[in-house]
């Protein structure tokens, strides 16, 4: 335990060292101390696990952050069940993911290779610092740093306009639920005095109804923002424009899961407000619908899978909403493997077909890219929900987890379970089967990736079939041992358990459904796209889709236009007429005030007499009652 | 009412009257000798407040010498000095208001001095006011500034001279 | 006599001699105005000396207590005839460059 501050100081010593030396350090060298700072952190997040898991876990305070009378807000660290597994994801996937970047960005100059892996190890540093903290504002400081670091990534080729856009359009997104996550942590503080976790869980019963309501909404709006759901979420899709690795580690594995991980946190205030658990379930529920939907007719590799991450965040959103909170983490988890594997083969890809993205340009690349193919079979198979694959496991306890919720929540998200494996497979057909689209310069580059890239594919893709075995169904013969684990450091968790007969049943449907929709979509998806020509026109219902409901314009429409028009508006007449006008007008004023006063150095003796007269008449005065002006003055000062 | 107090009062009502008639005379040469009554009612006053030779002084040299001098230049000019250009109606206006306000300011203030109260000038008698008596004392403490002030009139005299000549 | 009246006096004649030169614009009638607030102030400063010579004529019969303002007034005079005769030097020159005498000529300070 004693070890924990080690965890974030290691990256943030990559940081500096990264940062700082960028210039002058060799690429290898830089690649090695970026990784390997990760994989110090990933080494001692193991031992900190099991010392959790035998031990349980603790809170070290370091000092106080914050110090003003009563008010106190520490410096701690909190190890416990769930920060523990978050670490041990950040580190482990983060680590892997670093390997492959030393690869993927070889072609970077020197400088920006360092700029990079420097804002990588900064990120892994916040989010290590989100999870880790024993309180909300030390939460919120690593909340900032990953927004931050997301932002940075996100505009890593500052070149490209466009970019910079995408980069500025999460960073404002982020900022709204940021607020909301600031609100809720004043209101905390506000009315408890404390954000400490432990104190403030300990002392719900002071709160209100309302209290609790009105701090678990905003805590989600926050949620919203970071994770990307309705109606904070179009920035995602656009955070593609960052590398390939950036998209899998902050933006599918680790970034957009704090969202998932702070309500977890939360989940002692969750608990106690019904209004709040419905909102995050219906939102996660309609964002898991509307960003699948939108999968299906998107032709960029990566924006298919942004949506994809959009859609698996909703169903996370939803486990925590039906109460299910060990379901969503683990969710989480193998949705970290699945879909950090996915976007690294999708980087794969993108790397042996000269940095194109353009699925409709691909095609047949299974013989050319056999390592990534496989992999990145597996992965679509885990996220499909293929048996016994760490998708099928999580996504089945989440189906089960609603189910006895509420049934029509149940169907809507079997419903976009199924959009899942038919957008993966179309994605999977497009890319690895049919015949080669692209140019005929693209087909002789095509290349296998390097052993650093497709090692990091091999061990996720390995993570992604076995990795739901810690929590296999009773009924397949496995145990809950995530749950177990988690639910020792998760006071008041309904027990969700699918270990009796009745859920074992529905698991046995659940496997018969599945197989038989992935044989169906798999011989459909594969008769209609695994071709050798593809048209990309969509017309109708599919072009709606593939304009993504046309979101972003109806935002632009209804947010952008009118802030655009207010703001012209202040600027073109409340500015010029209104703020000008004031200060040109003082400025008038003295200057048409003095063109007055000038008049009066006539020049004419006369008048000069004529106030040294008034003068001395006014000096009289003054001094003949002087002492009802000093009493007067006296009052007024 | 005794004899002094009736000259006294005929003369300050004379000097007033006199000074009015200076400032509004349109024909400067009145003024002028609107001027010299006012100076004389002022001789009058010294001989009632008994300073016989400040009278005479007085009569020598502003009625006799100084307001010949004026005469004198007034006719040089232009004895048509009728045409005189108008004045602004407000500056004159402002001018008679703010000379009002500080005779009234002044008045106020005499009337509300606590120091002044019960203190009267001596009429008549009191022999300070006699050549004799100010002869000595201007011949043994002031001889300096009498000796200086004749530097004084030689350079006035030089420096009218030099002013007045012609280029 | 109150020495009251004789300050009224004095006032009252300064103060027409100020309105006079705050209303004339003939450069000789200006200064006449001004001479008359020079007498006014002559008249005021006689009246005071012989107010200390009667207050100091309580107390020691023989003293010369206001001899010094008869003679400050005597200095006034000496003063003012040789103002007047710069002065009215200054008018004839002003006479002879701009052929008036009146002083709103005399706003050269404008520029």
């Amino acid at each position: 335990m004693s070890l924990a501050y080690l965890v974030p100081l290691f990256p943030l010593l990559g940081f500096l060292i990264n940062g700082l030396f960028r210039n002058s350090l060799s690429k290898s060298m830089i690649g090695i101390i970026g990784s390997g700072v990760v994989l110090a952190s990933f080494i001692i997040s193991v031992i900190l696990f099991f010392d959790v898991k035998n031990n349980g876990g603790a809170v070290t305070q370091y000092f106080n952050f914050i110090n003003v009378d009563s008010f106190k807000i520490p410096f701690a660290f909190q190890i416990d069940a769930l920060s523990s597994l978050f670490l041990l994801i950040i580190t482990g996937v983060g680590f892997l993911i670093h390997v492959y970047s030393t690869s993927y960005m070889h072609e970077e100059p020197a400088g920006h290779f360092g700029r990079y892996f420097s804002y990588l190890n900064l990120f892994v540093f916040s989010m290590l610092l989100l999870v880790m903290g024993a309180n909300y504002v030390i939460m919120f400081i690593g909340w900032e740093g990953v927004g931050l670091c997301s932002y940075l990534l996100i505009g890593f080729w500052f070149k490209n306009d466009n970019y910079n856009y995408a980069a500025k359009k999460a960073f404002v997104m982020n900022r709204i639920g940021d607020l909301g996550f600031l609100l809720a942590v004043f209101w905390i503080l506000s009315k408890l005095g404390t954000a400490n976790y432990a104190d403030v869980f300990a002392q719900t019963a002071k709160l209100s109804a309302t209290d609790i309501t009105g701090i678990t909404l905003l805590l989600f709006v926050g949620a919203m923002g970071k994770s990307a759901q309705i109606p904070l979420y179009t920035w995602l899709p656009d955070a593609m424009a960052g590398p390939t690795p950036v998209s899998a580690l902050i933006h599918a594995a680790t970034m957009v899961t704090a969202g998932i991980y702070m309500i977890a946190r939360s989940h002692a205030l969750y608990s106690l407000s019904d209004i709040s658990q419905n909102v995050v379930a219906i939102v996660g529920l309609a964002t898991a619908l509307l960003a699948a939907s939108i999968a299906l007719y998107q032709n960029d590799i990566k924006k298919i899978l942004a949506y994809s991450t959009v859609s698996q965040l909703g169903f996370m959103f939803l486990a925590l909403g039906v109460g299910a909170y060990t379901t969503g983490v683990f969710h989480v988890m193998t949705h970290a493997f699945f879909k950090a594997l996915l976007f690294l083969g999708a980087g794969s890809v993108i790397h042996a077909m000269s940095g194109e993205q353009d699925i409709t340009k691909m095609g047949g690349l299974r013989k050319k890219l056999p390592v990534t193919y496989w992999t990145f079979l597996f992965g679509v198979l885990a996220i499909s929900g293929f048996p016994f694959t760490s998708g099928f496991i999580s996504k089945d306890e989440i189906l089960l987890a609603v189910y006895s919720y509420n049934k029509v929540y149940f169907w809507i998200a079997a419903f976009t379970a199924v959009l899942t494996a038919i957008y993966m497979f179309r994605l999977l057909m497009l890319v690895f089967f049919g015949g080669f689209r692209g140019t005929q310069e693209q087909e002789h580059h095509l290349h296998e990736s390097p052993p650093a890239m497709t090692i990091p594919l091999v061990i996720l893709g390995i993570l992604s079939l076995i990795g739901g075995f810690v929590q296999l169904p009773a009924s397949f013969g496995g145990h809950d041992y995530l749950n177990e684990f988690l639910g020792s450091g998760m006071a008041n968790v309904p027990a969700i358990t699918n270990e009796n007969a009745a859920a074992a049943i529905k698991e046995y449907y659940l496997l018969g459904g599945t197989v038989i929709g992935l044989i169906i979509i798999f011989a459909a998806t594969k008769k209609f796209f695994a071709v050798d020509k593809f048209d990309s026109e969509y017309t109708g219902f599919k072009k709606v889709l593939a304009n993504k409901w046309y979101v972003d314009e109806l935002y632009d429409a209804v947010i952008v236009k009118p802030l655009n028009s207010i703001a012209g508006f202040l600027k073109n007449i409340f500015e010029k007429s209104g703020i000008d006008g004031i200060v040109n007008g003082v400025g008038r004023f003295v200057q048409y005030s003095s063109r007055q006063l000038r008049l009066i150095q006539s020049g004419q003796v006369g008048s000069y007499i004529l106030f040294m007269v008034l003068s001395v008449v006014m000096l009289f005065w003054v001094f003949w009652n002087q002492e009802i002006i000093v009493q007067f003055l006296q009052k007024i000062f | 009412m005794g004899i002094t107090e009736i000259l006294f009062w005929g003369l300050s009502g004379l000097a007033i009257f006199a000074a009015i008639m200076v400032v509004i005379s349109k024909n400067p040469v009145h003024s002028v000798l609107w001027l010299i009554v006012v100076f004389f009612a002022i001789s009058g006053h010294y001989i009632l407040l008994n300073a016989q030779f400040l009278a005479i002084v007085n009569l020598i040299v502003y009625a006799g010498a100084i307001m010949v001098l004026f005469l004198f230049v007034i006719m040089l000019m232009n004895p048509n000095a009728g045409a005189e250009p108008q004045k602004n109606m407000w500056m004159k206006f402002a001018g008679v208001v703010t000379g009002g306000l500080l005779l009234i300011v002044m008045i106020s203030t005499v009337r509300s001095a606590v120091d002044l109260e019960n203190k009267t000038a001596l009429l008549n008698t009191g022999n300070i006011g006699l050549i004799q008596n100010l002869g000595k004392v201007l011949f043994n403490e002031y001889a300096v500034p009498f000796e200086v002030s004749s530097v004084l009139f030689l350079s006035a005299m030089v420096g009218a001279v030099v002013i007045g000549k012609k280029e | 006599m109150l020495i009251q009246y004789y300050i009224a006096l004095a006032s009252a004649l300064f103060c027409i001699g100020v309105v006079g030169v705050l209303t004339r614009s003939n450069a000789i009638i200006v200064f006449m105005c001004i001479e008359l607030m020079l007498n006014a102030v002559n008249l005021l400063l006689v009246a005071f000396s012989k107010m200390h010579f009667a207050l100091a004529q309580t107390a020691n019969a023989a003293t010369t207590a206001g001899t010094d303002a008869q003679l400050f007034v005597f200095f006034i005079m000496v003063v003012a005839a040789a103002e007047v005769s710069v002065g009215l030097a200054i008018i004839v020159m002003m006479y002879r460059n701009v052929h008036s005498a009146d002083i709103n000529f005399l706003n050269r300070l404008k520029n």
